[in-house]
Formats: C-alpha cells, sequence, structure tokens
C-alpha cells in the first residue's frame, strides 16, 4: 500500500506567521476560534490539533513584546473543552516539563486521555532560563545542559506513573463489593538525578495507556529524546533535502532503542498558500509575507540581529549603516537567534545593494517563504511527493489566519489526497494512536526496552 | 431574594458504599458522558453551580496514609479538565473546580481558571485547597516530610503550627492568582495597524510578587477571562480557615450541625472579616449538607449503604436524610441564621442528584425562594458580585 500522509493543525501562534491585521481575522482567545480551527481539521480528518505554551511573555529590549499576536489559554483546559465539540480528532497539549511536576502532567494527561476517549498528545518541551523561571516557585533553577536530562527523567516518570494502574485495576463490580481488583494499583517510586517521589497515582491507565508523545527539540540531544521516548517529531525541516537528511538521521537512531521506523512519525511544521492559478497564489503568498513584516516588525526583526535599537531608523530606508553590538540580546522569551550575525549582517547588507532593498524589503527577503505555495492540484502532489520521498511522514500545518486558516486546505487539498489513496477518507479507529498507526502501550513496554 | 443552591460532585456520591448503591454507575466515573449527565441534570435544576472535588493523592479513609482499601471509589480525574470538559455542553450552569495551593503553581492554575473562564463564557470558580496530608508529600519530592494532620486542626502544636503555613501560604496564592487574572487589562488588546501593535503594553502589568514561599513576576500568559476575577470559593470548619476565606475568597462553605452551630458559624464567619479588615463584598456563606433524599425512608436507603461500608457514615457536614419537602423546610429554617446559599452533597449520584432538580428545587420554588429560570449569564452576577476593573487600571 502506498505511504500514508498524516496531517495535523497548529493552532496560529504568538509569532508573526499569524497575521492580525487581516480584516478576516478573529479572536485568539475566543473559544469559538479554537472550535473553528479543531472541527475544521475533524472534518479534514487530520490526525491531531496541536497547541503550543509559552511560560512568559516574550520580551523585546526589556518591555513586553507587542507586534506579533500576545496571550493564549493553558492548553490542556482548551483541549479538555475541545474533546467535547470532536469526536475523533488527536488533541495535543504542549507542557514543559521545566516548571511542572510528573505527578501532576501525568494525571492532567490521562484526564484528558480518559475525557476524549483515548485522543491525547503531549508534546514534551523544555526550559532552562531564569527569565521563565520567574513565573514559578523554583525561578531559574536547571542548567541549560541538563534541560534533557530532566525532560528524559519526566517522560520516564510520567511513564512509570501511568504504568502503575493496570488496564483492568477498576473492577467497578458490586456483587463481589470491588471497585478497585486486588493488585490492580501498585505503589511507584521512582529516585533519579531530577526526581525522588513515591506513593500511588490516582487516575485510572487511559484508553491509550500512554499518551501520545511529541517532541520538537532539534539538536543531536533532542533527536536522541524523541529516537528514545517519543511517538511524533515536530520538526523544522520543511525543505526536500533537508527533510530527507533530517528523516535518514532519526529514523536510523531508533534500532538502537528497539524501534522500528514506523513507530516514530517525523511531521515538519509547514505554511501553505492557495490559488486558482500559480500566478495568484504567488501573488497572495507576497501580500501574506508583506502583512507579515509590518514596518515595525522589519525594524524588529532587524534588532535582534544588530543588537541594538533601531527603532530610529527608516523601515522604507535602507539598511543601518550602524555596526551590530555583538554582545548583546534584545529580545526574550523565544528561541534565541544563534549563528553568526556578524557575517549575517555583512549578507544582508550585499544582497540589499545587490537588489536595491529597503529594511523592510530586506526583512520579507530574507523571512522564510510559505512551504506550498500554489494551485490546490500542485500543493497536493507536492505534500505527497514529499512524503512518498521519504523528507516526512505527513506535516503539521500552521495557517496564518485565526480561524479561517485551514478552511481551503480541507475544502480543496485533502479531497485531492483522499483521490489519489494517500490519505484516509475517514477515521478507522477511535483514538490517537489508531491514527497514527502507533501500537498502544502495553504496561511493561519500558521494561523490554531497557 | 432567592436562595443559591450548589452542588458538590464526587465520585459515585458522598457516601464510601454510594458506587454500590441502585442506580449507581461505577464502570462510567471516569467517562465524560457520566459527569456531563451530571452536570445537565444540574443545570436543568437551575442551580448556581457545581463543585468538583480534587486532590494531589489517592482517597483514603485514613488522616494520615493510606488505607489499602479495594471497597470504596479510588482514582478522581482533574477537576479543572473535568469542569473544562462539560462546558461546551452547558450554558448557564457556574462550574467550580478544585485546585490545590500547596504542591501547585500559582502560575498554572491562574491560566488554568482564566482558560475555564474563556471556555465557559463567565462560569468559572475556583476551590483553593490545601493539602496538608503526609503521604501526598512524596509525590512531588519537593517539600520537606509534613508532620500528621491531626483531626481537630488545633490540638496538636506542631500541627497547628504547620496548619498555619499551609494557610498563609494559600492566602499568598490566591494573591497571586487574582494580581495574574488582573494582570491583563480588559481593552490591552488593539490591533493598531497604523502602530504595528497587538497590544497596548502600558495595559499589561508585571505583578511583582514576592512572599515566603514563591515569586511570581506575571504577567500571566492569558487575556484577562469574561468575569475579570473567577469566582474563588473555599471551604472553612475553624477559625483559621474563616479568616483564610475572609482574605482570599468571594464564597464560603460552612459545616454548621444545626440551626444554632449555624448561628455563630454566621457570627465567626462575619467577626473573621472584620479581623481581617475585608470590606465589600462580604462572603456569601453557604452552609454545606450531605443528602439522601427519597419520598419515604431515605434513612432507611442510607442504613443500608452503610451496611455495605461496614460503618456508619462521617462527615465534616451534616447528613441529612428525609423527603425533597422536609429539606426545603430545613434550608428555610437555617437560611435565618444569615446563610446565603447551601452546598448540597448528594449521597448517591445521580439519585439524590435528581432529587435535588425534582424534588428539592419545585419545591423551593413553590415557597418562592427560587428562580424559575436563569438571570444572568455569568456565574459573579448570578451571586450578585459586579465584574471588578483590574486593580492595575488607572482611574479615569
Amino acid at each position: 500500500m502506498t505511504k500514508q500522509i498524516h496531517l495535523a493543525a497548529h493552532f496560529p501562534g504568538v509569532n508573526n506567521t499569524t497575521v492580525w491585521s487581516d480584516p478576516a481575522s478573529g479572536s485568539q482567545i475566543d473559544f469559538d476560534s479554537f472550535r473553528h480551527l479543531a472541527t475544521t481539521a475533524e472534518r479534514g480528518k487530520f490526525d491531531f490539533f496541536f497547541l503550543a505554551e509559552g511560560l512568559r511573555l516574550r520580551e523585546a529590549k526589556g518591555r513586553i513584546h507587542d507586534l506579533d499576536v500576545v496571550g493564549r489559554p493553558e492548553s490542556l483546559t482548551v483541549l479538555s473543552a475541545l474533546a467535547a465539540v470532536t469526536t475523533h480528532l488527536g488533541l495535543a497539549a504542549t507542557v514543559n516539563s521545566t516548571f511542572n511536576e510528573p505527578y501532576e502532567v501525568a494525571r492532567r494527561l490521562a484526564t484528558l486521555d480518559h475525557l476524549s476517549g483515548g485522543r491525547a498528545a503531549w508534546n514534551v518541551v523544555t526550559s532552562f532560563d531564569a527569565f521563565t523561571g520567574e513565573n514559578f516557585r523554583r525561578g531559574g533553577f536547571l542548567a541549560e545542559a541538563d534541560r534533557y536530562t530532566r525532560a528524559r527523567e519526566f517522560l520516564e516518570t510520567a511513564r512509570e506513573l501511568w504504568d502503575s494502574w493496570a488496564p483492568d485495576a477498576v473492577a467497578a463490580d458490586p456483587d463481589q463489593g470491588l471497585f478497585l481488583r486486588p493488585g490492580g494499583v501498585s505503589p511507584f517510586r521512582h529516585r533519579d538525578r531530577h526526581f525522588d517521589i513515591s506513593g500511588l497515582f490516582n487516575v485510572p491507565r487511559g484508553p491509550q495507556g500512554h499518551p501520545v508523545i511529541i517532541q520538537a527539540g532539534d539538536s543531536d540531544e533532542g533527536r536522541e529524546f524523541a529516537a528514545s521516548s517519543a511517538d511524533v517529531i515536530f520538526s523544522r525541516h520543511s525543505k526536500l533535502e533537508d527533510g530527507r537528511a533530517f528523516y535518514r538521521d532519526v529514523k536510523r537512531r531508533l534500532a538502537a532503542y528497539g524501534r522500528r521506523p514506523e513507530d516514530l512519525k517525523i511531521l515538519p511544521a509547514v505554511t501553505y498558500v492557495l490559488g486558482d492559478t500559480e500566478a495568484e497564489a504567488a501573488e497572495r503568498a507576497a501580500e501574506i509575507r508583506r502583512a507579515q513584516v509590518s514596518p515595525q516588525t522589519a525594524i524588529y526583526f532587524l534588532e535582534a540581529v544588530w543588537g541594538r535599537d533601531l527603532s530610529g531608523y527608516d523601515p522604507d530606508g535602507p539598511l543601518p549603516d550602524v555596526e551590530p553590538n555583538l554582545d548583546e540580546g534584545v529580545s526574550k522569551g523565544h528561541a534565541a537567534f544563534r549563528g553568526d550575525r556578524g557575517e549575517l549582517v555583512a549578507k544582508w547588507r550585499a544582497l540589499a545593494e545587490e537588489k536595491n532593498l529597503s529594511i523592510r524589503e530586506l526583512a520579507i527577503e530574507v523571512s522564510t517563504p510559505q512551504t506550498f505555495i500554489g494551485t490546490p492540484r500542485a500543493v497536493a502532489d507536492e505534500i505527497d511527493h514529499f512524503v512518498q520521498t521519504d523528507a516526512a511522514d505527513g506535516f503539521i500545518f500552521v495557517p496564518h489566519l485565526t480561524p479561517g486558516g485551514l478552511d481551503d486546505l480541507v475544502d480543496k487539498v485533502v479531497p485531492l489526497l483522499q483521490e489519489k489513496g494517500v490519505f484516509r477518507a475517514d477515521y478507522t479507529g477511535p483514538t490517537l494512536r489508531d491514527h497514527l498507526g502507533l501500537a498502544p502501550r502495553t504496561p511493561n513496554r519500558i521494561e523490554e526496552n531497557s | 431574594m432567592t436562595l443559591h443552591l450548589a452542588v458538590a460532585l464526587d465520585g459515585a456520591g458522598w457516601h464510601p458504599a454510594a458506587w454500590r448503591a441502585e442506580g449507581a454507575q461505577p464502570d462510567r466515573l471516569f467517562t465524560p458522558g457520566y459527569w456531563a449527565g451530571l452536570v445537565a441534570e444540574a443545570e436543568r435544576g437551575l442551580l448556581d453551580f457545581v463543585t468538583f472535588e480534587d486532590a494531589p493523592g489517592l482517597q483514603s479513609s485514613l488522616l494520615n496514609e493510606q488505607d489499602g482499601r479495594l471497597d470504596q471509589v479510588r482514582g478522581q480525574l482533574d477537576a479543572v479538565l473535568l469542569a473544562s470538559r462539560v462546558a461546551p455542553l452547558t450554558s448557564r450552569i457556574g462550574l467550580v473546580p478544585t485546585a490545590g495551593t500547596t504542591h501547585t503553581e500559582p502560575f498554572h492554575v491562574a491560566i488554568g481558571i482564566a482558560s475555564l473562564d474563556h471556555v465557559s463564557r463567565g462560569r468559572a470558580g475556583w476551590r483553593p485547597q490545601i493539602s496538608g496530608r503526609p503521604d501526598h508529600v512524596a509525590h512531588f519530592g519537593r517539600r520537606p516530610p509534613f508532620p500528621p494532620q491531626d483531626y481537630w486542626g488545633d490540638r496538636d502544636p506542631v500541627f497547628r503550627e504547620h496548619l498555619r503555613d499551609l494557610f498563609a501560604e494559600a492566602a499568598d496564592a490566591v494573591e497571586v492568582v487574582r494580581r495574574l487574572w488582573d494582570s491583563w487589562e480588559d481593552d490591552a488588546e488593539i490591533r493598531d495597524v497604523a502602530t504595528g501593535r497587538f497590544i497596548d503594553r502600558d495595559k499589561l502589568h508585571y505583578i511583582d510578587f514576592h512572599g515566603e514561599w514563591f515569586s511570581v513576576k506575571g504577567p500571566s500568559i492569558t487575556p484577562r477571562s469574561p468575569q475579570g476575577q473567577p469566582l474563588v470559593a473555599s471551604l472553612a470548619h475553624a477559625a483559621l480557615p474563616y479568616e483564610f476565606a475572609a482574605r482570599a475568597s468571594d464564597v464560603v462553605f460552612v459545616t454548621p450541625r444545626d440551626r444554632e452551630d449555624a448561628t455563630a458559624i454566621v457570627e465567626s464567619v462575619r467577626a473573621a472579616e472584620v479581623a481581617v479588615g475585608r470590606t465589600e463584598p462580604s462572603l456569601r456563606i453557604f452552609a454545606d449538607l450531605v443528602v439522601f433524599l427519597d419520598a419515604r425512608d431515605a434513612a432507611g436507603r442510607k442504613a443500608r449503604l452503610d451496611d455495605l461500608d461496614g460503618a456508619e457514615l462521617g462527615s465534616d457536614a451534616h447528613i441529612f436524610t428525609g423527603t425533597p419537602e422536609e429539606l426545603a423546610g430545613l434550608l428555610l429554617d437555617w437560611r435565618e441564621a444569615g446563610l446565603e446559599g447551601f452546598r448540597l452533597r448528594p449521597g448517591v449520584l445521580p439519585h439524590d442528584l435528581s432529587a435535588i432538580t425534582r424534588g428539592l428545587v419545585p419545591a423551593l420554588q413553590d415557597a418562592g425562594v427560587f428562580r424559575t429560570a436563569y438571570d444572568t449569564a455569568d456565574l459573579r452576577g448570578r451571586l450578585g458580585l459586579a465584574r471588578p476593573a483590574s486593580r492595575y487600571a488607572k482611574a479615569s
């Protein structure tokens, strides 16, 4: 059978991919926006709906960054409500492993799995910065080097908690007078570098056994963590060659953990623009990028590289003549710019000179273009080509508009993929593990692998 | 004035043998349909709100350790997520989950309850709860061992001191949560295309809380919710928790034994308000009662459950057995002690909940003391509480 594509949807996030200035842009917080996007994804038979998280508002130059969407709800709370208005769609929450404790996270995810009939997923993320820590009891307690050891141990601990209830632990048998089966709930005891906990867990095993585990880190350590423990990788490698290299690298790591290539699905985050013709799609894509890079965002974008205040410069004028301050960063609370900023400035100056670009034009020119741009047919073909040539197992679509940003994808592209026989015409099972073709987690799986 | 009526939902009901009763649904306790059905029934009865119990550990009949019992309900879903799961299926009833103050992060609680308020369009509340159990401490491994709890709360000096700390920490937790709820002014989102700004950052505020147990910078990551300040309701049995409630809560649940005791407790709560310098609005005082309701022989039904469990039901709250009409009479009598409402704990679900909505409520409506339709959509408004402006908003 032809390799089947997996599709997921990301709620438009707090970065400049999301266009808030469009008249069609709706509320980023009203439940109806979440409902619209989730039910659209379910209409398109998507595998899951994904919510990101950030536990402190981003800052630029010591003040709250105000140019992008700001503010979002707590992921699990909204997903639990979405479980009431959907029936099959997987529900993926991003939950931080640094500023949480395993007992609480394990029970919240097990709860979502029960309340959704087996549709819960957990995107395990880490932070280490004191900046985020200022909102929590422990502050910035974790060294950067330890963030993955904590994440790994956190996840292992959560799995022990989920496994501490046998699948048939709840007897609910009034005749015998047994609510719990003898031996159905085992005490847990976990002691390692980061955790020293024991006792009894208080949520029965969820329908999926364990929720689906998603991992997004891209470093060598992040890839190894995913190969050992994740069911899905949320990757950034959305270019064909790049995607194939990443795919090969990660899939090859699985054998060391006794896992098969199909046990870990690789889903790059992607964007898309459709048009009735290629030219129309390209034109719309350019319009959207212009809306994503407002004059103020263009200045901010350069400030992140220059490491200094550039607010005095005209976004429609030439690049700043001032030299970058390589010792300073201006932004906090999101993935920092890494790499040689001096080199980048030189490259950009050359590019701006060559093409006669203003600050804003340059910012648009060098920002990431949409992944898929074209007619529905062309986009469907490209998606299929990516997957069939092992650059991905599918995609996490990041729409640029709330709440209508998935509508045309679901209405125009999904039917073409279904026609090709590479994407489900309907759900074949009730759980997210069913959609992803993953085996249910049996309680002794960890012991087998260690 | 209308009487306020809430129902406390927990497992199969408040009797430990409730899951074995006729009509109980013990195999559905961890399914969404079970809870959706209960809350829909409560909404059909026009109740003010429902509460959801929760704790950071397995239920136990013993005060300080696990009891190993297999014959009672064990296991509990996260209450905030449970409340959120039923929110889109209801439209008027208030949803008040329990979330702890001892082992949790106030920041997470603040965004969870604010999100519940968004999802439910202004029907969220929060019941803050301390966790004094020594066996729960080991679930987190983050605090030194707790001393054993003393049933009376005030006889053992070591525990008394510890309890004082737990309540002081809880008061700080509520303060942090309330500040975070106010940390976005209502009109912070401006979407000003001319200046490229999504928000007016002068309307977002650091809360800069520094306390003995934690410091929290803020602002919240979640925009201000429909009610601004979701309802805070706490359970209290003694002077210390009365003072906590007077500082932190909008509603307090108390547990009088009888009418006379109700009078004394109301006096104590009002005295606590004075002691902590509380200003308006005053606490809404609800009395908790465990109820077994039947047209006849509710006491017999309860006694049979006692037999099954092997002990007579004990409770912090008064246990009522009788007809819905008799309960209506008792509520009207106790109300004269200065109570604004009652939180009823059904002995068996769904039986005693249905008896409340289909028996007690009509009796109270006939007496002209209970609403015949919902008037306000939001929970605060139902309790006569205005929507407060953010404490950080500059007076214009």
